[in-house]
């Protein structure tokens, strides 16, 4: 595998193997010392031109466990700023011999278009409303741990929230549709992308029709924005229609699982505090989310090299 | 006097005849056609079609402003080279076309080069801001004849039917590039099941459709004669069919890349692909040919919109939209365009002529006493573009790949020749 851009190219066997793969690291980080000398010598570049704060650590913490090097390019204080264009800032990095970029993105596209400028392998952490792989990974991993589930199929999950411009949503489609998951997308119409006939999922407008029947209640992130935009009328009025109430809590099946990729808007999509659901794995799927970067982050550099050893 | 030229061999196609016959070509115009002409210099055409050049009725030359993309002299020659003798300049220039000293610099540089004739097209509005008319009387008194914002449709309705209004007094005719402006903010794409999977903002083809209903029905109640620009949906068509039916001054074109290209190329995220209005999908595209094939469709233009590199290797969002046209037209058309030759001659090079109204000089049979602006192609010769070794001055081709029938031999302009064996003559 050389690039880890969307989970379409990763594909089912692509998928589950770094499933496996991560069960492996998170042995490594129950060590009293979670490092080994796997990617000793291997340079990782982040490159994010957006804010982020849980994929960029998770990240560069993974790369450090399997002993990389990280380089973090910091967008304010670069040449970007003085109109140097991403392809020359792209090759000046590849120059200084980067084994790996960890891309993040506001355009769709760009970690395809940056792996035609460089020999390195590129890691999407997120373009657009497009893709974001390791977040699905991440959410697969959180599920698969929860459940005990080696495959979701006869599981029921529901995508709540903002999908059309979502790509935790796209992701995790993708991901757990591939793992044979039924999946529920929930919104109102002009928060739907224009035509979804295509995807393999069922459409609900209501929540409250679908709320006693999932597996995995899954929340996303309504940014204030698309109120401006007119995609809702009012946050208030959003989160009425689509936000986790104490109501909805008790409305679930005991055992389902309430999931949310954060930022999380407290008030809107969470009328709750997520520490008041029996069973919320938003904690879990931040902690997963080292194991399974490091998952990524070997499988494309590390050939050759073994898991073993003490750094 | 010049040098006597003959085109040996090939076969003219006129209005109404097709045969197999030389040309002869004296002091910039057609003396004689017949058998077994002689002149000074002889132009093999056997195989070929000779024609009367091609008009293009939408090319982005970039001059003034964007001298980096594209100068009137490179994208002359690049017109030369698909075969044309005329290009419509579009206005969209820096400054743009919406004055008389920049309409004269655009005409003026066009015949510096001496490639093709430059046809500077006027604004409807003050620097396309679709706020105040342009000084359209001024520039109709320059020479202009065909007006419009391209790149920006008139949004504000009110004064789309003053400017047409205005225009019926001056006999001049106005392009719309049909775009609702408030349905495509931010769009990259067609609004389509490609757009849902790759999170890209969609450009509605309803956008389009409802500024082309609109001005129609303007046209229908000013009686002011109408050209719509780059058509590339189904709607759209049928709406333009309805309305020529009706007998309305109505004229329409469609590019070669509508006619050839889908959507699903924007999966590869590679800005070349990124144009305005979006490729579409197969439907739309069996539309347009339908189009052409019943009359409803008057032209094939090329919206010929050449971007520096560093401009289309931006992401797909900001990269500009527009793809380079002018010497791929033809062999796309031949290629995918699923019509006749004769009906290829007509749709790039008689009417458009007739819609520019350059047709005094342009788009004429070829017969004794025209004025000799020629296109001799071979309709069969297959051919891969290579982008280095285009004339324009960009690279941005989307045909890159791609095997394309029909390629220009010679092209004559006013007599002289400015492509001779698919090579520029300067």
């Amino acid at each position: 595998m050389k690039h880890l851009r969307s989970i379409d190219e990763l594909g089912l066997e692509g998928l589950t193997g770094l499933l496996q793969l991560t069960d492996h690291m998170a042995e490594i980080n129950q060590r009293p010392v979670p490092k080994v000398p796997a990617l000793r010598g291997r340079t990782v570049a982040s490159l994010f031109f957006e804010d982020s704060t849980r994929t960029r650590l998770s990240f560069e913490t993974a790369a450090k466990r399997l002993s990389a090097d990280t380089l973090t390019f910091n967008v304010s204080t670069s040449s970007v700023n003085k109109g140097e264009s991403l392809r020359d800032t792209v090759a000046t990095i590849t120059d200084m011999g980067v084994d790996a970029f960890v891309v993040r993105h506001k355009s769709v596209g760009i970690p395809w278009q940056i792996s035609q400028w460089t020999s390195a392998s590129i890691i999407n952490a997120g373009d657009g409303a497009h893709q974001h792989p390791t977040q699905a990974l991440v959410d697969c991993y959180t599920i698969r741990e929860a459940t005990h589930a080696q495959n979701f199929s006869g599981m029921k999950i529901a995508i709540v929230g903002d999908i059309k411009h979502s790509r935790v949503a796209r992701s995790n489609i993708q991901a757990f549709t591939l793992l044979g998951a039924n999946v529920v997308l929930v919104a109102p119409p002009t928060l739907l992308p224009p035509d979804v006939s295509h995807w393999p999922v069922t459409v609900s407008h209501k929540l409250d029709e679908i709320i006693d029947k999932v597996d995995v209640l899954y929340m996303l992130r309504l940014q204030s924005e698309r109120m401006a935009q007119g995609h809702v009328p009012t946050l208030r009025e959003y989160s009425e229609q689509y936000g986790l109430t104490q109501k909805r809590v008790l409305a679930l099946k005991s055992d389902a699982i309430v999931m949310h990729p954060g930022p999380m808007n407290r008030g809107v999509e969470m009328q709750i505090d997520p520490s008041d659901v029996k069973n919320s794995l938003i904690h879990r799927q931040v902690a997963n989310g080292v194991s399974v970067r490091m998952a990524v982050l070997f499988e494309l550099l590390g050939s050759g090299s073994s898991l073993g050893g003490q750094a | 006097m010049s040098k006597s030229i003959v085109i040996k061999g090939g076969t003219v196609i006129n209005r109404n005849s097709q045969e197999i016959v030389d040309v002869k070509i004296e002091n910039d115009f057609v003396t004689e056609v017949g058998k077994n002409l002689k002149g000074d210099i002889q132009l093999d055409a056997s195989g070929c079609i000779v024609s009367s050049g091609f008009v293009d009725l939408h090319a982005h030359l970039r001059e003034p402003g964007k001298e980096e993309a594209e100068t009137i002299e490179t994208g002359s020659r690049a017109g030369a080279l698909g075969g044309y003798t005329a290009l419509v300049a579009m206005p969209n220039t820096d400054p743009p076309q919406d004055s008389v000293a920049v309409i004269d610099f655009v005409r003026e540089q066009g015949k510096r080069a001496g490639l093709v004739d430059v046809v500077p097209s006027g604004c409807i509005t003050l620097g396309r801001q679709g706020e105040s008319l342009a000084p359209m009387a001024e520039l109709a008194n320059a020479g202009v004849t065909l007006f419009t914002d391209d790149g920006n449709g008139v949004q504000d309705a009110a004064l789309m039917r003053r400017a047409l209004e205005y225009a019926k007094g001056l006999g001049i005719t106005l392009a719309q590039h049909c775009e609702v402006a408030e349905l495509t903010k931010g769009a990259v794409m067609n609004e389509c099941s490609c757009c849902t999977d790759l999170g890209l903002p969609g450009w509605p083809a309803i956008a389009e459709e409802l500024m082309v209903f609109r001005d129609i029905e303007l046209v229908r109640i000013t009686g002011a004669s109408m050209h719509f620009l780059h058509l590339s949906t189904m709607r759209s068509v049928d709406l333009v069919r309805a309305a020529k039916r009706d007998g309305l001054p109505i004229t329409a074109e469609v590019t070669p890349h509508h006619l050839s290209l889908t959507q699903e190329l924007l999966a590869s995220y590679n800005p070349v692909f990124k144009v305005n209005p979006p490729l579409r999908s197969i439907e739309d595209i069996q539309a347009l040919k339908a189009g052409l094939l019943d009359g409803t469709i008057d032209a094939i233009a090329t919206d010929h919109a050449p971007h520096p590199r560093r401009d289309k290797e931006m992401s797909l969002d900001l990269a500009p939209p527009g793809m380079l046209g002018l010497e791929t037209a033809l062999g796309v058309v031949l290629a995918e365009g699923g019509c006749e030759i004769r009906d290829v001659v007509a749709l790039m090079s008689w009417n458009p002529a007739k819609i520019a109204r350059i047709d005094a000089e342009h788009g004429r049979d070829v017969v004794a006493g025209v004025k000799a602006n020629l296109c001799v192609f071979d309709p069969q010769l297959t051919w891969s573009v290579d982008p280095e070794r285009l004339a324009s001055k960009s690279i941005n081709t989307p045909y890159v790949g791609r095997t394309l029938r029909g390629r220009v031999r010679h092209t004559i302009f006013k007599g002289t020749t400015t492509v001779i064996d698919g090579q520029a003559q300067r």
